[in-house]
Parts: C-alpha cells; sequence; structure tokens
C-alpha cells in the first residue's frame, strides 16, 4: 500500500509540471525543453528557505512561486525573439545552465545537494503517505482548476491567437510580449510548486534530479496525453509513471519502451490520447461552446 | 487627414522594397493601390500595421506620428487589417476567431448585436460558427478575416488583396460588401489590390504601385480611363 502511495505521489507532482508546461507549450504554443530547471528553481528555493531561513513549507510557498515565477518571466524573454526550433534549442541551453548552477556553487549545495529538507507539517502532524498524497492531489486540483480558468479567459484566448497566427494576433490588438510571458510566468510557477512538493518528499535533492531528461519526461507527458487538453497531460504523467512499475523486470528497457510509445504516439495519434482527432476525443467529444 | 504616409521606405536587408511612398487617406474614402506582383502592395499594408519595420520616413494617423508603436497598439487605435490569405486561426472556431477580433472589448449588449450584424453580412460564418476555421474555404476564410476585424468597429479597415485565390463570382461578392461598408457605414477603407478593374470600380481615388514607387494617381474614374493603367493592369 506504501509502494502504491509513493507511486501515485511522483505522478501527482510530475501532472502538476505537465500541466505547468502545458500552459507553455499546447496554449501559447511556445516549445521549452527545458522545464525541469524550473522544476528545480522550485526545489531549491523551498529546500533553502526551510533548511537555511528557517521557515516552513507553507511560509515558503509564495516565495517559491515569486521566485520561480520571476526567473520564468526572465528567461521566458527569449520567446520574444525566437520561434520554434531556435526556441527550443536555447531552452535546452537554460535548463544545463541551471543545472550546472545548482550543481557547481557552493551555496546550492554543490555536488552533495541539500539534505535534511523538512517534511510538510500541517497542524503540527508531519504529513508522509495519504495525507501527503492528499496535499499533492490538492495542488494537482489546483493547477487543473486554473488550467481550465485559463482557457475560459480572455487571456486564453489570446494565447491562442498567439499560437496559431502571432502576426494576424498582434494586428488585432493582441500583444505578443505580454501574453508568452504570462504563459511562462503561469507555467514556470506551478512546476515550482510541484519542484517544492518533490524536495519536501524526496527530502534531498541534487542537481542531476533537474536535468535535460527531466524535461523530455515532462515534454512526453504533455505530447503523449494531448498536447493543449486539460486532462491530456495528468493522464501522460499517470500513464509514463505507471509504466516504469509495471515493467519493473524491463527496466533496462525503459528509455526504449517510452521511445516506442513515444514514436507510435506520434506516427498514429499525432494531437495525444486526449488531443482532437484521437479515437478517444471522438467518444468524448462535446460540441464547442455556441456563440 | 486620418491616414497620413510620408516618404516611406521599407528594405529587406539589400532589397528596397519601397522607397518614398507618400499618400494620405481621409475619412470616409475608399482607397485603392494598385500594382503587380512585387511592387510592394504588402509591404505598404504591413508598414503601416506595423508588421514590417520602416527603414525611413514616417506614418501619421489621427494626426499623431505612429512609426514607432508595435503592431498591437497601432491596433488599438482602430486600425485593422484583413490580411494576405486571411491569416485566420485555424484550430479556432470561426466564432472564437471573432471573439479574438473583438479582444479587449466587453462582451456585452453591443457586442452581440455587431456579432449578429456580421453574420446577416455573411451568412456562411453563422452557419458554420461552431467549426473549426481551418475546415472553411478559401473564400469563406475570406469572409471570415473580414468579419474578424469588423467586430472591434475599426476607424480604418486595410485590406491586402482580398481578391486573391478566390473564384470570380466570390471577388464581386466581396467587393459588394467592401463597397457597402464604405457607401453606407461610412467606414474608411485602404485596398491594396492586383485586380485593378474590380477595386477601382468601388473606390473615390486610387494610386498605382510600381517596384516600390508610386507613379501615378487620381480618382478611380480617372485611372480607370488612364492608358497607361489600361494597358498594363486592365489589359485593356
Amino acid at each position: 500500500m506504501n509502494y502504491l502511495v509513493t507511486v501515485a505521489i511522483f505522478i501527482g507532482i510530475q501532472a502538476i509540471a505537465a500541466n505547468g508546461l502545458n500552459v507553455i507549450v499546447g496554449y501559447a504554443g511556445q516549445i521549452s525543453l527545458g522545464h525541469a530547471a524550473f522544476f528545480g528553481i522550485g526545489a531549491y528555493a523551498s529546500a533553502l528557505l526551510t533548511t537555511k531561513a528557517g521557515m516552513t513549507f507553507w511560509q515558503a510557498l509564495p516565495f517559491v512561486l515569486l521566485i520561480t515565477g520571476s526567473i520564468g518571466l526572465l528567461l521566458g524573454m527569449p520567446s520574444l525573439r525566437l520561434r520554434e526550433d531556435f526556441l527550443a534549442v536555447t531552452t535546452i541551453g537554460i535548463n544545463f545552465i541551471v543545472e550546472s548552477i545548482f550543481q557547481y556553487i557552493p551555496f546550492f549545495g554543490g555536488a552533495l545537494g541539500i539534505s535534511n529538507i523538512p517534511s510538510i507539517r500541517l497542524f503540527g502532524t508531519r504529513l508522509r503517505g495519504w495525507p501527503f498524497l492528499g496535499v499533492v492531489a490538492f495542488f494537482l486540483l489546483l493547477s487543473l482548476l486554473a488550467n481550465r480558468k485559463f482557457t475560459k479567459s480572455c487571456a486564453g484566448l489570446a494565447c491562442f491567437a498567439i499560437r496559431e497566427e502571432e502576426t494576424a494576433a498582434a494586428s488585432m490588438g493582441v500583444s505578443p510580449v505580454r501574453f508568452k510571458l504570462l504563459a511562462f510566468v503561469i507555467g514556470t510557477a506551478m512546476a515550482g510548486i510541484a519542484g517544492a512538493l518533490y524536495a519536501h518528499t524526496m527530502r534531498f535533492i541534487a542537481a542531476t534530479d533537474f536535468g535535460f531528461p527531466h524535461s523530455v519526461n515532462f515534454m512526453s507527458m504533455v505530447v503523449l496525453g494531448g498536447i493543449g487538453t486539460l486532462w491530456g497531460p495528468t493522464l501522460g504523467a499517470i500513464i509514463l509513471g505507471l509504466l516504469p512499475e509495471i515493467f519493473r523486470p524491463l527496466i533496462q528497457y525503459r528509455m526504449l519502451i517510452n521511445a516506442l510509445i513515444l514514436l507510435l504516439m506520434i506516427r498514429f495519434q499525432p494531437g495525444g490520447i486526449l488531443g482532437g482527432s484521437s479515437v478517444l476525443a471522438r467518444l468524448f467529444r462535446r460540441r464547442p461552446s455556441h456563440g | 487627414m486620418l491616414l497620413e504616409v510620408r516618404s516611406l521606405e521599407v528594405s529587406y536587408g539589400d532589397i528596397h522594397a519601397l522607397h518614398g511612398v507618400s499618400f494620405e487617406v481621409s475619412q470616409g474614402e475608399l482607397v485603392s493601390i494598385i500594382g503587380a506582383n512585387g511592387a510592394g502592395k504588402s509591404s505598404l499594408l504591413n508598414a503601416i500595421m506595423g508588421i514590417t519595420p520602416l527603414a525611413g520616413g514616417s506614418i501619421w494617423y489621427q494626426g499623431k506620428d505612429i512609426s514607432a508603436l508595435p503592431s498591437h497598439e497601432r491596433a488599438r487605435l482602430g486600425i485593422r487589417m484583413v490580411p494576405e490569405r486571411a491569416r485566420v486561426f485555424p484550430i479556432l472556431t470561426v466564432y472564437e476567431n471573432l471573439l479574438a477580433g473583438g479582444y479587449r472589448r466587453p462582451k456585452n449588449k453591443a457586442f452581440e448585436e455587431k456579432l449578429e450584424w456580421l453574420y446577416s453580412l455573411f451568412p456562411v460564418l453563422a452557419e458554420r460558427r461552431t467549426q473549426l476555421a481551418a475546415t472553411l474555404s478559401g473564400g469563406e476564410q475570406q469572409m471570415l478575416a473580414i468579419a474578424r476585424a469588423l467586430i472591434a468597429e475599426p476607424s480604418i479597415l486595410l485590406v491586402d488583396e482580398v481578391s486573391m485565390g478566390l473564384m470570380p463570382a466570390l471577388v464581386d461578392k466581396v467587393f459588394e460588401v467592401l463597397q457597402q461598408l464604405n457607401r453606407d457605414h461610412g467606414l474608411t477603407i485602404l485596398l491594396v489590390e492586383q485586380n485593378a478593374s474590380a477595386s477601382l470600380r468601388i473606390s473615390t481615388r486610387g494610386y498605382v504601385l510600381e517596384t516600390g514607387t508610386l507613379v501615378l494617381t487620381g480618382t478611380a474614374a480617372a485611372l480607370l480611363a488612364d492608358e497607361r493603367v489600361r494597358s498594363a493592369y486592365l489589359g485593356i
């Protein structure tokens, strides 16, 4: 039972980060292959604030949001000048830079990382197992609600317009600068929360937990589940989180299996499991809202 | 003067697309700029909208120099464009495309009325309001692009090669709508067109653009009668 709870906690945490990536890639159409960097920034921010500044997880949380969101704003700037492939390469670069800062600067614990990160407490009790899963589920729900609200909002529509035809959107009064950066801030802040939850469940973090392969993993979840859909990234996180557990005897083929699934997906269901033209989506099709 | 362009220069690297283009459009006019492929017609509209940077000269709108403003701010001042090849948002529905066009406008009764009016102007859009814009035909996409621009109640509408790729019957229909908007609703329109006869027939005035320079100007009737225009653009 404990084992299942732990698996569920990790899936939930990754789903929160994947939902954040969906805002950037799915809604605003800005490719990011450096999402793990922001997951890491959230983890390190919360770890340092709780171990060095003596805050509790809850006290640190607003600062974690503020720190990851503002670094997200700063590192989202390349998206203002770069398109697609160039942006992808730049965000990969950002991931490596952030990882090496954690790795080589003593303030961040260097290669030893940060240990003895306190558990999350609520009303004086340490949260482990089920109660911790409850907290993760709460934040996952929040991220889903936020995304749902975002897609129904004026800002969401502006992001979609930029994703589809940036110049046409700009010539209708939609500021590409503002909405690309907004998407980066929301998306990276979600990664930050996920990272903080990760730090407090692992209670030990090191730079390699936030490397480029993890960014690829987040992207795989979004693509597998259905890019730009509400439930897709969560579904992707569940599938990619469960697979290694189910195929534990085949653990050394894990990357092979993941790659195979992605390739088949892109070949046969390019919109993802819940994407517009997929088999599942057609089953659950609801008619778009009328004008 | 609603719009005034003064000795405009646009270049892409070493290639000069426009040099020293000056013209103006007054309130309530329908002005055509005709020219062949590569004359610089789209560069001109893109420069006015702020999509292409200026290499020189200035653009004045309602008495203000807007040369340095980014396109979304020009849009907020009431300049709207129907871009070449429509450029609708392909995987948003027709209705969502129109909503995006009315971005920053309150979705109140006036907006609903405007929407109904556009649906009556282009009934095909009403039929397809829940369809993705990508599934529309070329002509329907042009109509959607026009409606998307009109929903924001612009003070000037820039129309880029609306006739391109449309079948002749649709070209007539689209020009008829533009003429009606200008005549009955007082909308100021700046058209750039390869289809000289169709656009001059509905215009008040016109300019002829050749390899980046305005070579001829006059009332639409005078241009239609001009020997050079007749031989070069009307094939008569």
